[in-house]
This record gives structure tokens, sequence and C-alpha cells, in this order.
């Protein structure tokens, strides 16, 4: 999928050279407005069908989440909240789509040690190369949402591919197109902004006074958003991050880790060569020879003690 | 009869004496061929532990993926071969530990660290079978690999995924490249150290030194065993 012209490659993991860079893309996004949403897994079965996807039989863990977590077969879930709001003392039920975020700086990418694994195409959308995949996880520790899974059948990581074929040829994603109540929306990131920006309006006469867009900034943005009741509280839609970035941790071993490394590395064998060529070889000296043998001699004949290495 | 001379330090010495006639030297048993066998095993391991490690460290260095068959073969075998080395330097910390417990000579050894780096050996205490820095090689590489072993296991995704939150293995991938390059660059300085010091690499390889080298560097080890089961050769068979 990495070549398709209409998705020019803006970032590359684990790799120093610089990619195509001279046309500009329309960055593309998703809209999920929870506020629309009933839960009726329409996207779930629409991301199985169209990805060609059929996860194992799970188990029920007693809520509506059905499965109950992201699998390398399902990437994309309905995650059921029931909140009791204390200011109106009305149960809410908060449903979000969760899945990919898509994030304008991906940790998944930055995380990634092999070329060309992770891609993240001009247009937004970042993708997950399979065949250039290695297995090592490192995507799951970079990234702020706890999204991509590594399946035990191949050891590779997988996630929402935000449909990049379908984007690629002007379609909607799977979901978007399946959503009955146009929860899901998608066009430019302009446009789902702006359509956001109206909803949030609505809501806020309507007595959600907190309703927001949830676009994070942590993470430059991403182009899948939400239309949240309680922007001012994200971690109510099932621990959604009130504010996520790539973690520190993350950001260190990435940069200062890896500098410090090389560098501690070079430092030593560099100094290592000045070292011989200023200081030069430490010789043992004939004499040296001489006097060992002389010591050996007069322990022998004072009665010498057992040797052995130890 | 040649004679070269040193002239550092402002006074005439005879470097070396060419003589016609053989002398004889002493050849001083330091390593048996089990723990010969120990070493070099731990130090392939350490070899190729360090070429994967390093391929998925830095995308300057995943060429080194093609060494082990690609990346997903460098990823499957770096943990197991992390695995064979923390046996098989169980066996060498076992064995040495305590001859590497730090002394007063090692501080006496460590303020005169001037003396050492350029090669005064006359101005240092007389010392056991190991040195400061010999011991700092030993404790480094043992709390390194103590590190490196169990961040390891908390980053071992096809084994351990579910065995620690991810917030616990993002400090686990921190802390076990940085203990790598360390534990690297201790490496480098422990090989380099085997070069500079003529006459160590026969410990390791052929499990003696000659009696000279056992005077000049490890004195008080040289005085025990002095008098026992010390072989004797002429002087053209010293090797490396």
């Amino acid at each position: 999928m990495a070549d398709y012209s209409s998705l020019d490659i803006r970032q590359r993991s684990a790799s120093t050279d610089q990619p195509p860079a001279i046309r500009s893309h329309m960055e593309v996004a998703k809209l999920i407005d929870v506020s629309k949403c009933i839960g009726c897994k329409a996207c779930q079965s629409a991301c199985e069908e169209w990805n060609d996807l059929r996860d194992d039989i799970g188990v029920n863990t007693g809520v509506y989440d059905n499965p109950h977590d992201l699998t390398p077969k399902t990437w994309t879930l309905m995650r059921f909240t029931e909140y009791e709001n204390p200011e109106t003392q009305n149960l809410e039920w908060l449903i979000r789509k969760d899945g990919c975020m898509h994030c304008t700086e991906p940790g998944c990418l930055k995380a990634c040690p092999s070329p060309g694994a992770i891609v993240q195409y001009s247009n937004g959308i970042v993708d997950f190369i399979e065949e250039n995949c290695i297995g090592c996880g490192y995507c799951v520790k970079g990234c702020p949402f706890n999204i991509p899974r590594l399946s035990e059948k191949d050891h590779k990581a997988y996630k929402c591919t935000l449909c990049s074929d379908r984007v690629a040829v002007g379609q909607a994603p799977a979901c978007a197109k399946a959503c009955p109540t146009g929860s899901i929306m998608f066009g430019t990131k302009q446009a789902m902004i702006e359509q956001a920006h109206d909803r949030v309006e609505d809501l806020q006469s309507r007595g959600f006074k907190n309703a927001g867009l949830y676009d994070p900034a942590g993470v430059s943005g991403t182009h899948v958003m939400y239309v949240l009741h309680h922007n001012d509280k994200p971690s109510l839609y099932a621990g959604l991050p009130n504010d996520p970035k790539i973690s520190p941790l993350v950001a260190f071993w990435k940069g200062g880790a890896k500098v410090f490394g090389l560098a501690a590395m070079g430092f030593a064998a560099v100094a290592g060569f000045f070292h011989y060529v200023t200081a030069g070889p430490n010789e043992v000296a004939p004499e040296e020879e001489e006097e060992a043998v002389e010591l050996d001699h007069e322990k022998r004949r004072n009665g010498g003690s057992e040797a052995r290495p130890h | 009869m040649t004679i070269q001379t040193d002239i550092r330090d402002g006074e005439s010495r005879p470097l070396r004496e060419v003589r016609t006639e053989a002398p004889e030297v002493l050849y001083v048993p330091r390593y048996t061929g089990l723990q010969r066998v120990n070493h070099w095993i731990t130090a392939i391991l350490f070899t190729l532990l360090t070429l994967s490690g390093l391929a998925m460290f830095t995308p300057f260095l995943n060429f080194l993926t093609g060494l082990f068959g690609g990346g997903q073969a460098t990823r499957a075998v770096h943990p197991w071969l992390g695995v064979a080395l923390v046996v098989s330097f169980t066996l060498l910390f076992v064995r040495f530990w305590k001859l590497n417990i730090p002394n007063r000579d090692d501080v006496e050894w460590s303020k005169r660290i001037g003396d050492v780096v350029t090669n005064r050996e006359d101005r240092l205490p007389e010392l056991g079978k190991y040195n400061a820095g010999q011991k700092a090689v030993f404790w480094g590489q043992t709390f390194l690999i103590l590190v490196m072993f169990v961040t390891g296991l908390a980053i071992w995704h096809q084994y351990f995924a579910g065995w620690t939150s991810i917030e616990t293995q993002r400090w686990a991938l921190l802390a076990h490249s940085l203990a790598a390059v360390i534990a690297i660059a201790i490496i480098v300085v422990h090989i380099y150290a085997g070069i500079w010091v003529r006459g160590t690499g026969r410990a390791m390889v052929r499990g003696t030194v000659t009696g000279g080298w056992a005077y000049r560097h490890h004195r008080k080890w040289f005085r025990q065993l002095a008098g026992g089961k010390i072989a004797r050769g002429p002087a053209d068979k010293r090797g490396s």
C-alpha cells in the first residue's frame, strides 16, 4: 500500500532518508460524534467486512463491550461506560468507538525500530506495513492510546488503517459508510473541525456546557477526532487519555539515550586508540621475567607451596 | 649486542637487550580450560547480543539484522541469546566473585590511576589476581547483565507481554538500552586493556601468563604461586 501515488509518505519509521515532499496533500480526518452514537456496532461489522477479518469467538465479561478489547483482528470497538452525572442525577450511557487515532505525531512510529514498518501518509493516515514488521512490540509501548495489537500467529502488529486503501481511491472508511446515525463522519480535517464546531455549539445550547472537540494538542492533533459531551473529562469515556502525548520515557529512549549510547560506545573506542598512540603498550621488561624466575627459585629453595589457578 | 634505549623521563635505561641465547621463562597458570571455554562462550554471546541489539537500537545500524536473517529473526533470537548469556555469565560469576571483592590495594591503585594509564607499574602497589579496573569490569557487568535480564523479560513481548503494565515496559526499554550501551562501552575498554597490556591475551587463549607478566602486574598473586606448579620453557614460546 505504501506506493499509492495518492498516498505520498510523510514519515517512515526507522528511516534516515527524506521522504518525497514536493506535493502538498489535503489532510483527512474521521469525526466521531459520541453524542449521536447508539452503540449498534455497525462500524465494527463494517470494519471486519471490509478488512476481511473474523475474530475468534471471545468471552463475555459482563458488559456490552464485545469483544472486550482490541485484538489483531478487531481494529475498532465500541466501549460502553455507565456514568451517573452528579449534576443532573442522570444516568448517561457513554459509548465511544475506540481505535487508532492516527496522531500527527505518532508514538508508534517514533518507537518502531524497523524501517518502513510504520508510515504516515501525507493525508495524515498512520499505517502499519506488516511485511516490514518484526514483531518487537515497541509500537505498543510508543502508543499513548494503547491501540496496536500483536498477532500470536504471525508476530506482526495490527491496527485500524483508517481504510487507507479506500481513502486512496476517494472512498470514506467502511465504518463511516456503515454508521446509521451519521455519528461517524469523514472528510478533510478542516471540514471535520468546522462540522464539529457546529455540533459543539448545538450541544452547548442544549445544556452540555462542557461539550467540545477532542483533537489533543499533545500529539499535535489527531486524524480521528471525537465530539464529546464532557470534553472537560475525556477519561470518562472508557479511559480516553485526558492529555495524550508520547511518553517522555519513549521520547528520551529514542532521542537522548540514542545519542548518549552512540557517543559512549564511540568514545570508549576512540579513547582506547588515542591512549595506545600516546601511552603505548604496557610491556613486560626482560628483567621482570628474570626477577620472576629468581623469585620462583628462591621460593623453591625455601620449600614452596602448591600452586593452582583459582 | 644492540641496546635500544628508552629516554622517557629524561633518564636513559636499556629498553630491550637482544641476546643470542634464549633465556628461561616461567609460565604461570591463570585460567583452566573450562574457565577459558566459559569466558569465550560468554564473549561470543555478548558479541551476538551487541550486534542484534544495536540493530534494533538505531536505524543507522539496522543493516545488522542481515547478519541474523532479517528483522523478524533478529527480534526472535536476541532474547534467547540473552538467556544463554545469563546462564554462561552466572557460571563465571560463581567461579570468580570471591577474587573480585575489593580491598585496600584497590583504593591505592585507583588513587594512582594516572600511573596506571601511563604504564608506570613500578609506582603501583603489589596486587592479587585482579586489579581494581578488572574488578570494576566484573561488578559492572554483573550489575548491568542483571538489569538487562530483568528488563529484557519485561519487554519480551512474545512471552511476557501481559505480565507488566505498558508504563513499566517503557521504563524497562529505556533501562535496557542504557544498560546495554554502558555494558558495551565497558567491554570495549575490557578488550582494549587486553591489547594494551601485552601478554594478557595468552591467559585467555592458552591459560598461562609469563612469570614476568605475573611479577609486573599481579605480584602478590605471583608470590602465592611461586615455588609451585609453574612450568618453565624457552622464551621464544611466549606467544601473545
